[in-house]
């Protein structure tokens, strides 16, 4: 078997917070945004990373396209690691490694025409490129993710919410990368416009063979479009594996929890629903608990879970729990249909 | 005779680029203790209805119809008397509770106020209510915080403050915008869990106004599904999710993805429409798997067809439905 397409060994990506108050010899604290995660990606998979706002899915997927510093390792092709390149060795690696946003609006430049954003990568990325060629290469890729040719020299503000989206696409895409990065591609978008950009990217994935990492807060979405799950919270691995495993049979009560909430288009299936509480708000990632992060809302939180951090227990996924198990209420949800 | 009856109602917008056509005709009716969803993407206008009957619409819009509340029109009433009725017998709450709230005051005093507007009772009185209510929605630590300001609390504890204020009156109609849509599925599910149980407890009637069926799903008895500023269908929670007799309620539930069950999450061809000028037709036409020659001229009458159920549509249900 070939050598998987990326691979994370132990990532994590550490910020400083400094403080109006502090004064210049202090060491500020440290705020672990992502805390040892692992996980290889072979080529043609899509993987979803999943968790609640400031679990560091966003930041994950910064620190793997080198935007932000991070320590461990990104394995790149089973050769090459990432995160010791300087910025020139990193170049020739960021047209393989391409990138869309949340916002698709504010992810566009405002006073570059639709031609100038997409033709912007070749520029940087095949400077030899003639114009003619450069041209072509816009026009065939606009026309692949459903933009008319005659767009070519509009405006993003001219567009809708699900068209500036296929801009961005267009624009990561016309580098022919070999993976992409989804930052909450979708979350931005109205149900019928996103089920379009989810075909759109469905469609490309099987076309042109694009390894995708898909990052989310909808895991219904997730669901649909995932063979791999990782789920984060406050930083680190919750639970990761096959999607059909973690959506069919989740072990981790934090993946329970996330599932059990997530409301249903079944008035019958949500009356006859129970939910699974965690208990008060997230803890300050400043400041996390020790042993298992969710140890201070965990219903099965034990002695062990204060003093030792669980490891990876259950074969064929990852469920970073000491007390891992089904829960049946949330197997009454999904087992509905 | 219904709580809260709408007729007719019509929101424009004059804009540079020409007259916005928000709202167009929408009927609909609440009865006492109802709690009824209004779906929709963004642009159909579901938000700018319920601006329009608290008479929140901003300068350059103007709203024409009729909407009677409690036996008597509210539409369009001088600010004197609108004030008396916000808050007191119609309250909202909003999507982000971070810009709804007064950053600048603590939560007891913005609390405070509306109980010393409305009911005239003291400060002393007024804050100790507050922190009932504040226990009421579920804030550990009730009596304490009450002092701190919205800042200080996570985005979830501020939409529970915002609740806690709407309901300090006992309101006969709460209007809920989008009141989850900025917070995480978990916070969501509580924040959704919680307001049903108020409902249930006060027997107050609530809109909730939102684009995610889910969540309509779980919380509403009846629910009237817009596009373009019109009602396409209008039904009983159940049926409208088991057989969807409109082509565009169809198509939101086809092209939504589900957590439990292989979706198919089938798209809905073309873009949300433009709203300046007035609507000809149908304005779901366009994009429309079930479109005639006459759908593009005439807008289709919303007409009753089964209790508790109508549509607005020229085609024929059976051929929507199968």
């Amino acid at each position: 078997m070939s050598a998987p397409l990326i691979e994370a060994r132990d990532l994590r990506v550490t910020f400083d917070i400094h403080r109006a108050s502090d004064l210049p010899w202090t060491t500020p604290p440290k705020l672990r945004a992502v805390n040892g995660v692992s996980f290889t990606l072979e080529e043609g998979k899509t993987l979803g990373i999943v968790g609640e706002s400031g679990c560091g899915k966003s930041t994950l997927a910064r620190a793997l396209i080198r935007m932000l510093p991070s320590e461990g390792q990104v394995i790149w092709q089973g050769e090459t690691d990432l995160v010791p390149l300087g910025p020139r060795a990193m170049l020739k690696h960021r047209a393989d490694i391409q990138m869309i946003f949340q916002d698709p609006l504010a992810s566009l430049d405002p006073r570059m025409t639709v031609g100038e954003i997409i033709a912007e990568p070749l520029r940087t990325h095949r400077p030899k490129m003639g114009r003619n060629e450069r041209r072509e290469k816009v026009r065939a890729v606009m026309e692949k993710v459903g933009l008319l040719p005659n767009q070519i020299n509009r405006y993003p503000h001219e567009f809708s919410g699900g068209q500036c989206q296929r801009i961005g696409i267009a624009r990561a895409l016309v580098v022919e990368p070999k993976l992409l990065i989804c930052d909450e591609p979708v979350s931005a978008l109205d149900v019928s416009i996103q089920a379009q950009v989810i075909a759109l990217l469905e469609d490309l994935r099987r076309d042109l063979g694009l390894t995708i990492i898909f990052i989310a807060h909808d895991l219904s979405v997730v669901r649909h479009v995932c063979d791999e799950v990782m789920v984060l919270y406050l930083g680190q691995m919750m639970e990761a594996g096959p999607t059909e495993k973690l959506f069919t049979a989740p072990q981790h009560p934090y993946t329970q929890a996330l599932l059990s909430a997530v409301p249903i288009p079944d008035p019958a299936v949500e009356r006859a629903k129970k939910l699974i509480h965690l208990e008060g708000d997230l803890p300050s990632p400043l400041n996390p608990p020790s042993g298992c992060p969710l140890r201070t809302r965990c219903p099965r939180a034990t002695e062990i879970c204060v003093t030792t951090p669980p490891t990876a227990t259950i074969e064929g996924r990852e469920v970073f729990c000491h007390h891992p198990g089904p829960a049946p209420e949330v197997q009454a949800i999904l087992a509905t249909r | 005779m219904a709580l809260l009856d709408v007729k007719d109602l019509n929101v424009r917008f004059a804009t540079q680029e020409g007259e916005v056509h928000a709202v167009n005709g929408v009927s609909f009716a609440l009865e006492k203790g109802e709690a009824l969803g209004i779906v929709g993407e963004s642009g159909s206008g579901k938000s700018q209805l319920a601006f329009s009957i608290l008479g929140l619409l901003a300068a350059n819009g103007r709203a024409s119809g009729s909407i009677t509340f409690d036996g008597g029109e509210i539409l369009n009433l001088p600010e004197a008397q609108l004030n008396k009725i916000r808050a007191d017998r119609i309250a909202m709450v909003f999507q982000d509770p971070m810009t709804a709230l007064n950053p600048y005051m603590r939560i007891s005093d913005q609390m405070a106020e509306t109980l010393i507007q409305h009911k005239g009772v003291s400060k002393r009185d007024a804050v100790a209510q507050a922190v009932e209510m504040l226990d009421a929605v579920k804030i550990p630590d009730a009596k304490n915080r009450v002092r701190l300001f919205p800042h200080e609390f996570s985005g979830g504890m501020r939409q529970r403050v915002m609740i806690a204020m709407a309901l300090l009156c006992k309101p006969d109609v709460l209007i809920a915008d989008e009141p989850t849509t900025a917070l995480d599925v978990t916070v969501q599910a509580q924040i959704m869990d919680l307001l049903g149980e108020l409902r249930r407890d006060l027997g107050m009637a609530t809109v909730l106004i939102t684009h995610d069926l889910g969540v309509v799903a779980g919380f509403c008895e009846r629910a009237i599904v817009m596009y373009g500023g019109q009602v396409m269908e209008q039904s009983e929670i159940d049926p409208l999710f088991a057989q969807p007799t409109h082509p565009y309620t169809k198509g939101l539930l086809a092209a939504l993805p589900r957590l439990d069950a292989d979706s198919t999450m089938i798209p809905i061809r073309g873009n949300p429409p433009n709203m300046t000028g007035a609507p000809t037709g149908c304005p779901f036409c366009p994009r429309c798997d079930f479109v005639e020659d006459i759908c593009a001229t005439h807008m289709p009458p919303l007409i009753s067809f089964a209790e508790g159920r109508a549509r607005a549509c020229h085609r024929v249900i059976e051929e929507v439905a199968a």
